[in-house]
């Protein structure tokens, strides 16, 4: 009930709050491999299967899974995106990106694992072109990894 | 309506883990399932309690909560606020007829977040009580104040709760907090926000706990010593604290539906002993006069009676209560299962000395406990 023409307000807010997450013994292991440029997987005993990132325990059978297995570093493409506009946390120096989904051989299960590059990504044609599902691609590493998912640098077209 | 049995529990220790929340889920999860000796996909439902946007930091829960709490692949919901409510939720979906057997899981890693403080103070509306930093902690010392004022209540009956409760967590291997502390360590400690003082107030705790619900037939095939669910009852008030009589809150309400529910004429004499929350030690004293276990305004004599010591005539917070260790959401289904513990006789250490037949359970959450849930549990 607006008696007085006013213009109803709005009211900007941002929330700011730290955080500290413990990685667990798990995903510690997994990225003290990526310090050595190795991609480590878990098998889990009751299905066989070997997940990556590795996991603590398997959500199907629900027992831990403790064996760890190195696994290649080169896969198939499942699926792929191409993203090309800007919200709040991606400015406009991100984009365009090309996340990609990767079954890397010797696992069993696909991972949301990085961006395609290594050409020039601006160019949506060219991209479509190289970019295939079905298609191989393997990691590049950055030159100085640190333990963490920017160890990968990007994903090249290798097929 | 159908009976709910607790087939089994298990407890996660409070003090802050190394583990990820996935694993430290996971774990009590597991215990249940490997005790009552079924499967995870052999359970019917899944029912969590968790705060994944500000307690855990990670927005959305279904990275983590649904994996780890054995909920993949079957019907789940998942509720916040406190976790006595996603009890009554999964007891309900049994009551209904149409799961036999529901997991309830809450999970809570205090030692991965900021001080509640911090984060109640976002839990305040943006417009008229955020930009003034009025958080829990505020609103509690207004509470007491108006309690020690209009009953006569003590400073020192208010540090009886925390010598108390602290002293019976010793027992507790899960406790977050242990150690032996004086009436004058407690009214000692820092007036951070008077009249509350430091030691009056609880920790931030990691917690985790798993239950296994199930009808009483099923339950009875499970366990040689099932706890039945004799009454619920939750009440919510309105946010504004100018609103609402802070020493009438809506616990009265929830009370009296549990009780009516439960057949509980007289709770102070048919209780065998409770678990209640109690994030600021006055609470203890308040919640007992508003669940009718003392008269009103009697909270301050029934601490100094004895009455609930642990060798009392009825013993609250055996196992230390939320002082002794606060997971945020899961503190009040810590609640229901150190309740289910006593009655089974399996709380350890810390069982107390007479017979359990009923058993009170209590969780809270927002302002000066703006939401309550009471559960009455028998054997």
């Amino acid at each position: 009930m607006n008696k007085r023409n006013e213009k109803p307000r709005t009211l900007k807010s941002v929330l700011r709050i730290p955080y500290e997450m413990a990685q667990g013994p798990a995903w510690t292991h997994f990225f003290e491999g990526f310090k050595q440029k190795k991609i480590l997987g878990t098998k889990c005993n009751e299905c066989g299967r070997v997940l990556i990132p590795a996991r603590p325990f398997c959500p199907r059978c629900f027992e831990p899974m403790e064996e760890w297995v190195e696994v290649a570093q080169e896969g198939t493409i499942v699926t792929w995106s191409y993203v090309n506009y800007t919200y709040f946390g991606v400015t406009a120096d991100m984009i365009p990106q090309v996340p990609v989904t990767v079954k890397l051989d010797g696992t069993d299960c696909g991972w949301w694992g990085g961006l395609i590059g290594g050409f020039d990504v601006k160019n949506f044609d060219l991209v479509n072109k190289k970019v295939k599902v079905g298609g191989r691609i393997k990691a590049v590493w950055r030159d100085k990894v640190e333990g963490n998912m920017y160890d990968i640098d990007h994903w090249e077209i290798i097929k | 309506m159908r009976k709910v049995g607790i087939v089994d529990v298990a407890l996660s220790p409070g003090v802050g883990s190394s583990l990820s929340l996935m694993e430290f889920t996971y774990k009590p999860v597991k215990e249940v399932l490997d005790k009552v000796g079924i499967k995870r996909n052999e359970v019917d439902a899944y029912v969590m309690a968790s705060s994944d946007v500000f307690h855990s930091g990670l927005s959305c829960a279904n990275s983590f909560d649904i994996d780890a709490t054995g909920a993949f692949m079957k019907p789940m919901a998942r509720e916040e606020g406190d976790s006595i409510k996603a009890f009554i939720y999964a007891s309900l979906r049994i009551m209904s007829g149409i799961y036999d057997t529901v997991m309830v899981v809450t999970l809570i890693k205090g030692s991965e977040h900021p001080d509640n403080d911090t984060l109640t103070s976002c839990f305040a509306d943006p417009f008229y009580t955020r930009p003034l930093g009025i958080q829990e902690t505020t609103a509690a010392a207004m509470q007491k104040r108006l309690y020690q004022k209009r009953y006569g209540i003590t400073d020192e009956q208010c540090a009886k709760v925390v010598v108390k409760n602290l002293g019976n967590a010793l027992r507790n291997q899960n406790a977050h907090i242990k150690k032996r502390v004086t009436v004058e360590d407690v009214l000692n400690s820092k007036k951070i926000c008077h009249p509350l003082r430091a030691m009056e107030c609880a920790p931030k705790s990691d917690g985790v706990c798993a239950m296994l619900l199930a009808s009483e037939e099923k339950a009875r095939e499970l366990t040689d010593k099932p706890v039945w669910l004799r009454g619920f009852g939750s009440s919510m008030d309105t946010f504004y604290l100018g609103d609402r009589d802070l020493l009438n809150t809506q616990l009265k309400n929830a009370a009296s539906m549990a009780y009516k529910m439960a057949g509980i004429k007289n709770p102070a004499k048919e209780i065998d002993m409770a678990e209640i929350s109690e994030p600021y030690a006055f609470q203890e004293l308040l919640r007992c006069e508003e669940l009718g276990l003392c008269s009103q305004g009697q909270g301050g004599s029934f601490i100094d009676s004895g009455a609930t010591q642990m060798t009392g005539s009825l013993p609250v917070n055996p196992s230390g209560g939320v002082l002794a260790m606060n997971p945020y959401v899961p503190r009040g289904l810590y609640r229901v299962a150190e309740s289910a513990l006593q009655i089974k006789g399996q709380a350890g250490e810390h069982q107390i000395d007479k017979k359990v037949n009923t058993a009170l359970a209590h969780g809270s959450y927002g302002f000066c406990g703006q939401w309550h849930g009471v559960v009455i549990l028998g054997n």
